[in-house]
């Protein structure tokens, strides 16, 4: 039963789908956006298994002592600060006791990870937690210069949370994709020798899309270079890109029909 | 260790050292580049330059903060040239971090819109962009496929509330919008595989006219479907955004970035060429040596 009911169930939804897909009939698009909601309300559930891995895999690695442990609490410390910013916001213009709450609900957390990775200990931090827990309550429920916003998006753009992402995340995501401009470069410096034909014609390929609309080098080449640049990418490139396109759509079919037949089943975890 | 040796062997810090050098003097120095304009490019722009007033565009920007250099010019110049054109823009965000950058780019736009400017040498005049009757952003919801698959539908099915939660129904913009078949076109900007889903399951699946702004190093993915009519454009990378700004006549931070970008492309050229005389004049030495010793 275990077994069947599962295959049962994406044999039916699977091939009402792809039936779906052909029959423009008004019923079978109701029962189509019946489905799209479906899955919808079922993907805000992976998410919450998403956050709930994140913290999981954290915990585990500062019990475990793994390599970088402490960046763990790093991110932990983000993970809750950057919750907490998206559904609060001010009231006014003071703070009020908004960081002291912060810092206990913060402090809260980091206990229960403690509890959850000290072996002797656990029934302390855990007392320590439920501690700061009450603090955060109190403090929630006594100050009036700012409130949690559960319903409306008010926070999205409150400034805690709006320049966190400004100055915070964006460069830090900046900083990380800027990175690759210089590894690149020294990996195109060492990859790119004429060994052979075909890393020649890399070669080649390279320096040519590279180069194209480069205005330093038109005195040189004129426009000779973005004219095969363009042919590359509208005539090689096409027809390579197709063919992997056409390799991995057929692929898809193959695979989507082997899951609802029920031949290919290792979405149950097993083969 | 003779110079065609070192020439193969030069440590990556001096590669780093000269790209910096190189990338800040750009950056600095006050000179502008010529923008030679694609058609890809173009034709997004004759697209939405030819829309009658009031026509709604809709603009996923499905990228993070790690693609905005390249991806954020692209915004900034479409969305400038729908309001000075008097077309509504209709934007969702469908990766974790695009509503921080939707919502950014909104905020300096509405500002930017208060100030007349003129491009092309006509005047447009100042205005006043109101939320819900000039845009609509409709936000974030997780798993693209699924939302642009609702969206054929009803953009209120994933969407009921916008990103700043009001009711759609409640915002005049949404009167008579309520799907794919009501948009002039989509121009999906986006540093992820988003682009795959808004081209398998909202063009392929509703046949709207799409265009594309991607990263420069995912552009030539999506030539085919260029080539096949399921894309009417393309907009790649730092290049791609600067030919927009320079057919727009609107000069923003991609035109100023292409300094550094072809400057640096020349350094990298640079290196390229030299690894590879090193690489012929030892193989070249390598041959002699053999045949020498074989004597």
């Amino acid at each position: 039963m275990k077994q069947q009911m599962p295959r049962l169930i994406v044999l039916v939804f699977g091939a009402f789908l792809l039936f779906q897909f052909f029959v423009p009939h008004e019923s079978s698009e109701r029962a189509y956006e019946f489905l799209l909601d479906w899955i919808l309300i079922i993907g805000v559930f992976a998410l919450a298994v998403g956050i709930w891995s994140l913290f999981h895999v954290h915990v585990d690695k500062i019990r475990t002592r793994k390599v970088g442990w402490k960046y763990s609490y790093v991110t932990l410390v983000g993970f809750v600060s950057m919750i907490m910013f998206g559904l609060t916001a001010q009231n006014g213009q003071e703070w009020g006791w908004f960081f002291p709450f912060l810092v206990s609900v913060i402090l809260t957390v980091l206990m229960v990870v403690q509890a959850l990775s000290s072996k002797g200990r656990a029934p302390t931090y855990l007392g320590l937690a439920g501690l700061f827990t009450l603090v955060a309550i109190l403090i929630a429920n006594f100050d009036n210069d700012w409130s949690f916003y559960f319903q409306t998006a008010v926070p999205l753009r409150a400034y805690l949370f709006r320049s966190t992402f400004d100055n915070v995340l964006v460069s830090l995501h900046a900083t990380m994709f800027s990175l690759l401009a210089f590894f690149i470069a020294s990996a195109a410096y060492r990859a790119f020798r004429a060994r052979n034909v075909m890393a020649t014609l890399l070669l080649l390929a390279a320096l040519i899309v590279m180069s194209r609309f480069n205005p330093y080098l038109a005195p040189v080449f004129g426009e000779y270079v973005a004219k095969l640049s363009n042919w590359l990418m509208n005539v090689p490139n096409m027809a390579a890109q197709r063919a992997i396109i056409m390799g991995v759509g057929l692929g898809m079919v193959a695979t989507a029909l082997k899951v609802i037949l029920g031949i290919e089943r290792n979405y149950m975890g097993r083969g | 260790m003779n110079i065609f040796d070192r020439l193969m062997l030069i440590d990556r810090r001096w590669v780093f050292l000269f790209l910096v050098i190189v990338s800040v003097f750009a950056y600095v120095a006050d000179f502008q580049v010529p923008i030679m304009v694609e058609p890809e490019v173009r034709n997004i722009y004759r697209f939405i330059d030819t829309l009658p007033i009031g026509s709604v565009v809709f603009l996923p920007l499905d990228y993070d903060p790690g693609s905005m250099a390249e991806l954020h010019p692209m915004t900034f110049a479409i969305v400038e040239q729908c309001w000075r054109k008097e077309l509504k823009v209709l934007i969702t965000a469908l990766s974790q971090n695009g509503p921080g950058m939707a919502d950014e780019a909104l905020r300096k736009l509405v500002d930017s819109m208060k100030v007349p400017r003129t491009y092309h040498g006509i005047t447009y005049p100042a205005r006043e962009i109101v939320n819900g009757v000039d845009y609509v952003f409709l936000g974030y919801k997780p798993y693209p496929a699924m939302v642009i698959l609702g969206m054929g539908q009803n953009f209120r099915l994933p969407f009921p509330l916008d990103y700043y939660g009001t009711p759609l129904d409640s915002l005049p913009m949404m009167r008579g919008l309520f799907n794919y078949d009501d948009i002039a076109c989509a121009i999906n900007i986006s540093g992820t595989n988003a682009t795959d889903f808004w081209i398998s399951y909202g063009q392929g699946r509703y046949g709207f006219p799409l265009a594309i702004g991607v990263t420069g190093v995912s552009t030539a993915q999506y030539y085919p479907y260029y080539g096949s009519g399921q894309l009417f454009g393309i907009m790649g990378g730092m290049l791609g955004a600067a030919q927009y700004e320079e057919l727009a006549d609107n000069a923003g931070n991609a035109k100023g970035a292409m300094r550094v970008q072809l400057s640096a492309h020349l350094v990298i050229i640079a290196f390229v060429i030299m690894g590879n005389i090193g690489f012929f004049a030892t193989m070249r030495k390598r041959k002699r040596e053999k045949i020498e010793g074989r004597r």
